[in-house]
């Protein structure tokens, strides 16, 4: 669930004036060979190189060091003076989605499936890009315990949907704890039934109910199965049932759960209700009193993917605390930082650096909150979430150090590709005012064209052009009738 | 006096011949419903969209079929012969998409106006949770709704359209579509397919209160239909060879409904306006394995080699984005959208080169003559007339599944003709005449506003009609 408005007063950073233009996307640039070369490198994994190079080949990372040479053909990016992060990974985005992120009308959605309603136009994307961000988990809502499907994309603007999704990721279910699947803060209109569940108590019975009948749903399909193997005739197999289906692949270890929490006592119970159930949460989104049970949530095993210093805004979120990622990751949870907007995304480095702030981390522990972390959580490490030879070519290049509120995106890359270039965005700003005044125009003139020529239609009836008498022949031809 | 009615000039003579051989030849036809039965158009330019245009032939229409077509035809001496001197007779239009005869629905206006996206399903068709099937009425059929008083029909039928696929609108499975022809004493006579497509829409409800809400969600509600339906399709044989072993399969109308259309290959009607949610839908078909048509396609020039690979074709809707009316004047609109607005008109040309079957649909336009200034801008965006006329003739009939017996002029097709007097699109063009099912009707330049109070003397505005004028010859 997206926080209220009013929580979003935010510094603003540079990159949300920057595209401000929404341009059109953009074929990114054929990958091939790229160089990047004398920029301050931070890998994450083995520390920051100073006057570094990387090398990207074919969309992946095939070098990092210093003084690598310039391969034949390939292109070189000066880097110079320039920070070279790995490209910021979003563990809670709403963005690219079509229509509402809220299947919110059972108490269990999981039939509804992100996958089938992203939207790649949306303009979120380019400006998620403008903040260094190359990877996000789009989530649903928050209004069920057990919401709909999730999916981890790479912001590849300009391609269509079906070449977002991360390749291999493992697909994610949305859960939801507290006040948003019990509606606390929701007030029905007259004539709609109340939906169950109403307290906490509700979510997890909720919760437990889907996950039994997912388990007999699933013994269902086993017996059906093993009766079909043994080669009994004239079986009537189960029916699919959409709903419970990625229950059993939760059961299965096939779907991460990506639960959405605020308080310390909802969240022991989902760990509860998960043991029992024979799954792991996969993550604990916002978990806000995380820092109280960070042991139990280390032992888990779940991450926690958390706001940077959100706090107050509804009851379930009084007790949160800026020290929450620190706290968290000091007693070994892999912890991550969200954004759950599509503004806050663009500052996703600023929302890391804050944790050096509140709780002291370095500045590579608060990096990896926004690049290796959520790689972590979302299971795509060896893929993404450090500059290290062999992953993916996904980079943000800053004019200034990352963690540094004077940091401005210049390029961001995926698959080697650029994606996203700062100077090129400025570059055809004027064209693309240009044409769009042009249509406005075109839009203008042709309505002014429009409007004289409107008026015969409103001419009075216009007598018929036939001679007088051809009714009376009429009359003669029926008459012999 | 027109010259026209110069052309045409019916000597006394003619009339008093008339008459002596029609009393005899009348009561022939009475016995087949006392409606001339034979028509022949000669001397007129006709095209037969299937085939070469004919400078100068003759048309023959016996018995609501065409019965020959070609410069050198043989008249039958039954016929009732219009000189189509100065004429051009084409195939009579096509709207793929209307809900002509099917006014809208009580409760409809109300959700309407009360902010809602979506018309109530009929009573007991709409209920509360996904196993009770929200907005799920595929069982219902257009035929059998079907208002013939609908005053639209006569409008459309007198702009030269004979036939139009017309859809029940409410709802995620509405019910299924009924091909029309756009004449007939009682309704059952209009239907040239009762079920003709199944559309889908897509449309989720309003607010948070009734699943499905959303767009995903209402996909995910039509996946698990086609699930139930697939399951029935399996169950439902195997429960009936054994009953005494199985569990009984239950009765679910939809199901059963959706079961008999998958088998015998039905149209799912999927929407698509832009290019994502066009996409989309040509993902859903391939996955839901349907035979599937998109509708809207608007924004197919975007998506025009996804299209032609899926070999599904479209229906473009001809309400072409507008901007919004009472738009806010200070309002920020963004590239994309005077993008779209500037280029949609342009996709049918643009799918007309990529080799996209497509079909043009009124998509609630008001009037016929909205039709045709949408056209009008698909032609100025490089349509070119013969890809337009085709769109609402033979393409059309065979998207529908009805090419062997419309969509063109030729021996054995359906008796729809529409007769102008100029190029079929023209701004200038009247149309004459038109044949709907072999039944005659004379266009009159204006088409009066027909009053219930204004009696027609007996009625015959029909095929009747055609003793107002211009038959010569008749019973030679």
């Amino acid at each position: 669930m997206k926080r209220a408005n009013w929580l979003k007063v935010m510094v603003a950073s540079a990159a949300a004036a920057l595209v401000a233009a929404a341009p059109m996307p953009t074929r990114a640039q054929n990958p091939g060979t790229i160089l990047i070369q004398n920029a301050t490198v931070m890998t994450v994994t083995h520390g920051n190189i100073e006057h570094g190079s990387i090398l990207i080949r074919d969309g992946k990372i095939a070098a990092v060091g210093k003084d690598l040479k310039v391969p034949e053909g390939a292109a070189v990016v000066d880097a110079t003076g320039q920070y070279v992060i790995p490209g910021i990974i979003d563990c809670h985005s709403h963005i690219a989605v079509d229509g509402s992120v809220n299947e919110g009308a059972p108490a269990v959605s999981s039939m509804a499936n992100i996958n089938d309603v992203l939207n790649p136009d949306d303009i979120d994307i380019y400006r998620d890009l403008a903040g260094g961000v190359t990877t996000a988990n789009i989530l649903h809502g928050s209004a069920n315990p057990i919401g709909g499907q999730t999916i981890v994309i790479k912001l590849r603007w300009g391609k269509p949907a079906s070449e977002l999704p991360f390749e291999g990721a493992v697909p994610g279910i949305k859960f939801a704890l507290g006040e948003n699947p019990k509606r606390s803060n929701f007030t029905v209109p007259p004539g709609v039934p109340a939906r169950y569940p109403a307290t906490r108590l509700g979510v997890e019975e909720v919760i437990r109910q889907a996950f039994t009948e997912a388990r007999e749903y699933k013994k269902q399909w086993d017996d059906y199965n093993q009766r079909k193997a043994a080669g009994e005739p004239n079986l009537i197999p189960p029916r699919r049932d959409e709903k419970l289906e990625p229950l059993v692949e939760v059961m299965e270890g096939k779907r991460y759960v990506h639960a959405h929490c605020y308080r310390a006592d909802e969240i022991m119970m989902l760990i509860r209700v998960a043991n029992e159930f024979g799954f792991k949460v996969r993550t604990f989104q916002h978990v806000l009193e995380g820092y109280k049970i960070a042991d139990e949530i280390a032992a888990s095993g779940a991450g926690g993917s958390t706001f940077s210093d959100w706090w107050a805004y509804k009851m379930e979120a009084f007790d949160a605390i800026p020290y929450n990622a620190a706290l968290m990751t000091e007693r070994g949870v892999v912890v991550s930082v969200n954004s759950d907007d599509a503004q806050e995304a663009r500052q996703l480095n600023q929302e890391a650096a804050k944790s050096m702030k509140y709780g002291g981390l370095s500045a590579n522990d608060a990096l990896k909150l926004v690049t290796l972390n959520p790689a972590i959580q979302l299971g795509i490490d060896n893929r993404v979430g450090s500059i290290d030879v062999g992953k993916d070519g996904d980079l943000a290049i800053y004019n200034h150090d990352p963690l540094s509120v004077y940091a401005v995106v210049q390029k961001t890359l995926i698959d080697g590709r650029v994606y996203f270039d700062r100077q090129k965005d400025i570059a055809q700003r004027a064209e693309l005012a240009k044409e769009k005044q042009a249509l406005l125009d075109k839009e203008k003139k042709a309505e002014e064209e429009k409007k004289p020529d409107e008026k015969p239609e409103q001419k009075p009836e216009q007598k018929k052009k036939r001679p007088k008498d051809d009714g009376a022949d009429a009359t003669a031809v029926r008459g012999a009738l | 006096m027109s010259d026209r009615w110069n052309r045409r000039k019916i000597s006394l003579a003619a009339i008093l011949i008339c008459c002596a051989s029609f009393v005899g030849w009348t009561c022939a036809a009475r016995g087949e419903g006392g409606e001339p039965r034979y028509f022949a158009i000669k001397n007129a330019r006709i095209v037969p969209v299937s085939g070469a245009v004919i400078e100068n032939g003759t048309v023959v229409v016996a018995k609501g079929l065409i019965a020959a077509v070609g410069a050198n035809v043989t008249i039958p001496p039954e016929a009732w012969v219009i000189d189509g001197t100065g004429l051009t007779v084409y195939p009579g239009l096509i709207d793929a998409g209307t809900n002509l005869g099917l006014p809208p629905e009580e409760g409809g206006e109300q959700a309407a106006a009360a902010g809602g996206r979506r018309r109530a399903a009929p009573a007991g068709a709409i209920a509360a949770g996904p196993e009770d099937r929200p907005g799920t009425s595929p069982w219902r059929v257009a035929a059998d709704e079907l208002k013939v008083d609908d005053k639209r029909i006569e409008t459309w039928r007198s702009a030269g359209f004979t036939t139009a696929l017309t859809m029940p609108d409410s709802g995620i499975f509405p019910g299924q579509a009924t091909v029309i022809d756009l004449a007939g004493e009682r309704a059952g006579d209009y239907v040239v397919r009762a079920m003709a497509t199944v559309p889908i829409s897509l449309k989720p409800t309003d607010g948070w209160f009734t699943f499905p809400d959303s767009l995903m969600g209402t996909i995910g509600y039509v996946r698990q239909v086609f699930d139930d339906t697939r399951w029935y399709t399996v169950a439902g044989p195997i429960y009936d060879e054994h009953p005494t072993t199985r569990e009984r399969v239950p009765y679910d109308r939809t199901d059963v409904t959706l079961h008999h259309a998958l088998e015998r290959k039905e149209i799912f009607l999927l929407p698509g306006n832009n290019s994502v949610q066009i996409l989309r839908a040509l993902r859903l078909t391939s996955e839901w394995k349907i035979r599937g048509v998109l509708y809207g396609g608007q924004q197919g020039y975007a998506v025009t080699d996804a299209l032609a690979a899926s070999k599904i074709p479209v229906l473009v809707s001809l309400k072409w984005p507008t901007r919004p009316k009472d738009a806010d004047p200070q309002g920020e609109q963004t590239l994309r959208e005077l993008q779209f607005r500037d280029r949609a008109p342009g996709t049918p040309a643009a799918l007309a080169k990529a080799g996209v079957k497509f079909a043009f649909y009124s998509d609630g336009l008001a009037d016929p003559k909205e039709i045709f200034k949408s056209v009008k801008k698909a032609t100025d965006a490089g349509l070119s007339a013969d890809a337009a006329l085709r769109a609402f003739t033979v393409d059309a009939a065979d998207i529908l599944g009805l090419s062997d017996r419309m969509g063109s002029i030729a021996p054995g097709k359906i008796a729809n003709l529409v007769v102008t007097d100029g190029d079929v699109f023209g701004e200038k063009t009247k149309v004459k005449d038109v044949f709907v099912d072999g039944k005659w009707f004379e266009i009159h330049e204006e088409a009066p506003a027909a009053k219930p109070d204004e009696k027609k003397s007996d009625g015959d505005d029909e095929a009747g009609g055609a003793a107002s004028r211009e038959i010569e010859g008749v019973g030679r």
